[in-house]
């Protein structure tokens, strides 16, 4: 009965932000308590500028400025306090303090890589937090405790096997109810097509799937139902689960009209998933049956990257300079 | 004269003495019970003997003596009613036929309403509701040895199935419910069942019977067109009752085999239309189509080939009855290769209506749906050579669904025939009609038919939804059910359209013009040259100055563009950027395309090309207020969805109206308004755009029609072409409206009609008809009357019954249009074809014809009536 009626057309976006002056490279939505009051959102840009929205206003409120004018790649709040990590091209990491309209880099870590590897975060409530970032070898991981910043590993593959480059990270670890001591472990996608389960703490692959042709360039894990998904610069969309003794095995493979993904994002609530396309669209499906929801052809370049609020608000950036930001499916 | 004359007449002769003479009450009573004795009911019954002698001789006199005597005051003789209890008696407890006879005797021979007439007739209801007809029915079954019997048989017949009529006749207003057609012959069915069953009784008793008065009362209520009141209360109960009883099924053989033959196709009618289904006819029937000539006659030749009103359900069980015996099987096949000599001939395909030729390809997959695979073997051959005949006719004609039975025809026959051999595959699109037709075919039937195949590979694909179809099972089952604590329904999460997802095309689409026409006519880039052709129509509609200077190079391109990489819109896309260039330019560009038209070397489909492009050019350019939004027109060639590079080249393009409705939805919401003004937007009028180029599109068309070139002959083969040049001529007739050039244009055009008129080819006669419309729509009326008062004439007789339209002129004597119309139609018709083609409306084969041809005459009559508004 309900295939009867047309689908309803495709929704537009709830607002765009502009004024970057230039692509978009890395979103992310501000986190924790504060969100509540202020919403914002912070992006990189191609011109090594980091910007910070305010959703209330829908303008730029602050520009940060530390990279050197070489692209930022990667944005991510701290959970903690008002401290938010840039990734940029000029091989910086740096750490901003935002606390009372302060915008000051507190701390910065030299990176080894020069690729466009994102580096990952896993911060519980604790004062430590874990980052992991491309490592100085061209196919290794770093891994550091923060905020001393001393290198607890670097995970390199076995001389033989040859994956490429790491080209997304994904830090997790094993509820603490399942396992006594929590255990950090590590998603890496990589240049050769497949994803690798690194165990930090045994410094080991525990497990590996090759599930692309072509370069991972995008992977999210919902942790609550141990499955991930991950997207490359090939046309399928990959869902793989974490079975048991952490083995990833893969679920499902899906088909896309277009190659090319950047990013993958689920929602915090763990019920859809969005794709940021090279060929200028985001793609939303349902993660747990994977069924396509939408299409939403806003922009008129590739996408580079998409983000999920708590509040269930979807971000995308993309290489024409704009953020679009949309409520899809919001909860009731 | 008699020398003895017997106790029961002496006594029977008294009494009606006494009847006639008494007033008292007692001695009419004792007199009426001493004659009741003979009846058989009264205490001391009579002899045998002399109660058959009063039954056969003295009765119906008896009964004659007590309806003269009937009146009010006569009843009133004895109070208690006892009188007239009495006398109902003898006719309801006597013999039906005589009782009955005489009751309706009574009933015609009254002259008008009276207190008798309606006493009768109350008693003739009683007769009924007593199931006194069914006595008399099966008394007409008894073997019977008197002389004169087939008169008294005839006459009852006649007075049995004509009561209604007869009542209907005598008692005018005052006629009873129940002696009404649609009661009275269900009571009739329900009678006949009581008297078959007495038969079927008295044979299982080893009684001898006939059924064949009932017989001819069944055929000649059939006769009468009361099938279905009969047999919808007969056949369902038959239908039961033979379920397990051979005996009933012979009884209800005989009963149809014992219809005359001149009612037997009403009879067989009848039956066919209200029976279930092939058994239940086969049950009721048995082999009568075998026995009975002309059965056989009305079911293999009459349903078929002389009628096409069965339903198909009714044809279902019409041949499925004819499949269920093996007796009855050589029918079928015969029945089959009549039918598709039928379908095959050429002459039926162009002149038999489109509801007859469906018909017969309906019969023809249910006859092959019954056939097995070695009846159809041994028929192959004639089956193979009817049906190439009868492709190729099909093929040939300018009919769509025409087209598509034959090819739906071909595709099963040649399945059926080469079950293993490659199948033979059209391509047509889904229709009603398709659907249809292989519904037919599809499931596998069951008993004897072929059920080894079940029908072939044809049946229509099962469209999914596309989300569904890319979804690997997987992803689902991987997810062990349960699991998921927060069953979230799928019921909020309801897929947006997702038809804008397609492919993206690497290469850059031009940006100028002379850049699209470069990549169009020479690029080898098989991608640019898709994007020139896709970004083509929106440059034309920026860019009009250049395209100007361009245009007739750029239509000779795109005119002989080819498909060369299967694009999905190739042919929209292709007309839409014609179009958006012959608005732009239109003088110079349909000069050229007419010039075209009738040039050598262009194949048929460039030629209707040509013609699509000029209809929606002219509907383009007429359009009042095209010049506002010169982008965002539609035509009916294109599809509504936007295309993907246009997006990308024009960011937001496609949502952007979206986002104006919401937002002057919300300034209206928020917008208290104290009084309502003038509408908001007012049409801005603007002269026709069309008027000027008209005669550019159109009289070049109409100039070289009827000179053959060497590979293109429209008054030959090429009809197809015709049809469209006819409604192309039609569609610029009517898109002219309100120019200075449609007189002329009308003129043209009917002249143009003229000459075609009698044209065999059903499309088309259709597009001359439409034309004519167009002409009376479009040229003025005033104009029509002093420009062109002829050729409307000429139109007038041809388009309805010469006669008819005689008479119509006659009753408006006195005005100049008449005294003129007169005058033309006196003169002898010019270039007359064939008379008896010359009412359209009335007589042309075609639905579509009459149709137009009607609506062309209404608009007639409202010309007529607008100039001659006080007639």
């Amino acid at each position: 009965m309900a295939a009867l009626v047309p689908p309803p057309p495709p929704p537009d976006p709830q607002f765009v932000l502009r004024g970057t002056r230039s692509a978009v490279n890395a979103l992310c939505f501000c986190e924790g308590s504060q969100a509540l009051e202020r919403p914002l959102l912070f992006s990189g840009s191609q011109s090594g500028l980091v910007h910070i929205w305010s959703l209330q206003t829908q303008r730029a409120i602050a520009v940060l400025d530390g990279h050197g004018s070489q692209s930022v790649i990667w944005v991510q709040t701290l959970p903690q306090g008002q401290q938010l990590l840039s990734q940029g091209r000029d091989l910086q990491l740096c750490l901003w303090d935002l606390a009372e309209g302060r915008n000051a880099i507190v701390d910065s870590i030299r990176l080894e890589s020069v690729g466009f590897c994102r580096s990952s975060i896993l911060a519980g409530g604790q004062q430590r937090w874990t980052l992991a970032v491309p490592g100085k070898g061209s196919d290794e991981v770093q891994i550091l405790e923060m905020p001393s910043k001393t290198s607890v590993c670097t995970l390199k593959p076995e001389a033989d096997a040859k994956p490429g480059m790491p080209m997304c990270l994904g830090l997790w670890q094993l509820s603490p109810q399942a396992n006594s001591s929590p255990r950090p472990l590590l998603l890496v996608g990589y240049e050769d097509g497949s994803v690798v389960l690194w165990d930090i703490s045994e410094r080991k692959v525990c497990s590996h799937i090759a599930c692309h042709e072509e370069p991972v360039m995008g992977l999210d894990f919902d942790s609550q139902k141990a499955r991930g998904v991950s997207g490359s610069a090939g046309k399928e969309l990959v869902v793989w689960s974490v079975d048991g003794p952490q083995s990833l095995q893969v679920c499902g493979t899906h088909k896309l009209t277009n190659p090319g993904i950047a990013d993958v994002a689920i929602r915090p609530d763990h019920k859809i998933l969005a794709t940021a396309g090279w060929d200028c669209r985001i793609r939303v499906f349902h993660w747990r049956t994977m069924k396509a929801l939408a299409v939403l052809a806003f922009h008129s370049a590739s996408v580079n990257c998409v983000a999920f609020a708590t509040n269930g608000l979807l971000a995308a950036g993309s290489k024409d300079q704009r953020i679009s930001v949309w409520s899809l499916y919001s909860r009731p | 004269m008699d020398p003895a004359p017997s106790a029961v007449r002496l006594s029977v002769q008294e009494a009606i003495h006494t009847l006639s003479s008494s007033e008292d009450a007692g001695h009419i009573l004792t007199t009426l019970g001493s004659v009741r004795r003979y009846l058989g009911e009264a205490e001391d019954p009579a002899l045998a003997g002399e109660k058959k002698e009063f039954a056969t001789v003295h009765f119906s006199a008896f009964l004659r003596c007590l309806i003269s005597k009937l009146s009010q005051e006569w009843l009133e003789l004895s109070p208690d009613g006892q009188l007239e209890q009495l006398w109902e008696s003898f006719f309801l407890e006597g013999p039906a036929d005589q009782a009955f006879l005489v009751l309706m005797e009574g009933v015609e021979g009254s002259a008008g309403p009276s207190f008798r007439l309606m006493r009768m007739a109350q008693l003739l209801a009683t007769f009924l509701s007593k199931g006194r007809m069914a006595a008399l029915m099966e008394e007409q079954c008894r073997p019977q040895m008197k002389a004169g019997f087939p008169l008294l048989q005839e006459t009852l017949l006649s007075k049995v199935v004509g009561l209604p009529d007869h009542l209907g006749n005598r008692l005018q207003r005052d006629n009873l419910a129940q002696f009404f057609p649609q009661n009275y012959f269900p009571v009739l069915g329900k009678e006949i069942l009581q008297a078959l069953q007495v038969v079927v009784n008295s044979l299982r008793g080893g009684l001898d019977c006939s059924v064949s008065f009932v017989s001819r009362v069944l055929g000649k209520v059939c006769i009468q067109g009361r099938q279905k009141e009969i047999l919808s209360v007969l056949v369902p109960q038959l239908t039961v009752l033979t379920q397990d009883s051979g005996l009933w099924q012979r009884v209800c053989w005989r009963l149809a085999e014992q219809v005359p033959d001149q009612a037997m196709e009403a009879v067989l009618t009848g039956f066919v239309e209200v029976a279930s289904g092939p058994e239940v006819l086969s049950r009721l029937l048995g082999n009568l189509v075998v026995k009975n000539k002309k059965a056989q006659f009305v079911m293999t030749q009459k349903f078929l080939f002389l009628q096409y009103r069965l339903t198909t359900p009714m044809l279902k069980s019409l041949l499925g009855y004819l499949a269920m015996d093996s007796q009855r099987r050589p029918l079928l096949i015969q029945a089959l290769k009549e039918l598709l000599e039928t379908w095959g001939s050429s002459s039926s395909v162009r002149h038999a209506p489109l509801a007859q030729q469906r018909y017969i390809s309906t019969a023809i997959l249910i006859c092959l749906v019954h056939l097995g695979e070695p009846e159809l073997q041994d028929i192959r051959d004639e089956l193979l050579a009817g049906m190439m005949e009868g492709v190729k006719c099909h093929l040939d004609s300018s009919l769509t669904p025409v087209r598509h039975l034959g090819m739906i025809v071909a595709e099963v026959i040649s399945s059926r025939i080469h079950p293993e051999g490659p199948p033979l595959k059209f391509q047509y699109e889904d229709s009603e009609l398709s659907r249809e037709m292989l519904a037919l075919v599809a499931p596998a039937p069951e008993g004897d038919c072929s059920s080894e195949e079940g029908g072939p590979p044809l049946a229509p694909a099962v469209t999914k939804a596309p989300a569904e179809m890319s979804v690997h099972g997987g992803v689902s089952s991987a997810q062990p059910p349960g699991s998921d604590s927060e069953l979230d329904s799928d019921d909020e999460f309801i897929p947006y359209d997702m038809s804008g997802d397609t492919e993206l095309k690497s290469s850059k689409a031009p940006l100028y013009i002379r850049d699209c026409m470069e990549a169009l006519a020479v690029s080898e880039d098989v991608q640019r040259w898709e994007a020139a052709l896709q970004a083509l129509e929106g440059l034309v509609y920026r860019n009009p100055e250049s395209t100007r200077e361009v245009s007739v190079e750029l239509v000779k391109i795109l005119l002989h563009l080819e498909d060369r990489t299967s694009l999905a819109r190739f042919g929209a896309l292709r007309q839409r950027a014609l179009v958006a260039v012959t608005v732009t330019d239109p003088a110079r560009v349909a000069e050229y395309l007419t010039s075209q038209f009738y040039a050598l070397n262009y194949s048929l489909q460039q030629r209707m090309d040509i013609l699509d492009v000029l209809t929606l050019s002219a509907q383009e350019l007429s359009r009042p207020g095209r010049l506002r939004r010169p982008s965002q027109h539609d035509s009916p060639g294109s599809g509504s969805q936007c295309s993907p590079t246009q997006a990308v080249s024009q960011p937001g393009s496609a949502t952007a109206p979206n986002w104006r409705v919401v937002v002057e939805e919300r300034i209206k919401s928020k917008t208290r308004r104290f009084s309502k003004g003038l509408p908001q937007r007012e049409l801005s009028s603007s002269p026709n755009e069309f008027s000027s180029v008209a005669g550019h599109f159109f009289f070049p068309l109409t100039r070289h029609f009827d000179r053959p070139v060497v590979t293109f002959d429209l008054l030959g083969d090429d009809q197809l072409v015709l049809g469209r040049l006819t409604h192309t001529l039609g569609s610029l007739m009517y898109l002219a409206v309100n120019t200075t050039v449609a007189v002329p244009m009308g003129k043209a055009l009917m002249e143009f009609i003229w000459v075609l008129r009698f044209h065999a080819d059903t499309y088309v006669r259709r597009g001359l008809l439409s034309a004519v419309s167009s002409v009376l729509l479009s040229v003025p009326a005033e104009r029509l009357l002093g420009d062109l008062p002829d050729e409307l004439l000429e139109a007038r007789s041809w388009l309805a019954d010469p006669m008819s339209s005689l008479h119509a002129l006659g009753t408006h004597p006195g005005t100049a249009c008449m005294e003129h119309a007169s005058s033309c139609v006196a003169r002898p018709v010019l270039s007359c074809g064939s008379h008896a083609a010359a009412d359209v409306a009335e007589k042309d084969a075609d639905d579509g014809c009459r149709e137009l041809a009607v609506k062309a005459l209404l608009l007639l009559e409202r010309i007529r009536g607008r100039l001659l508004p006080s007639s």
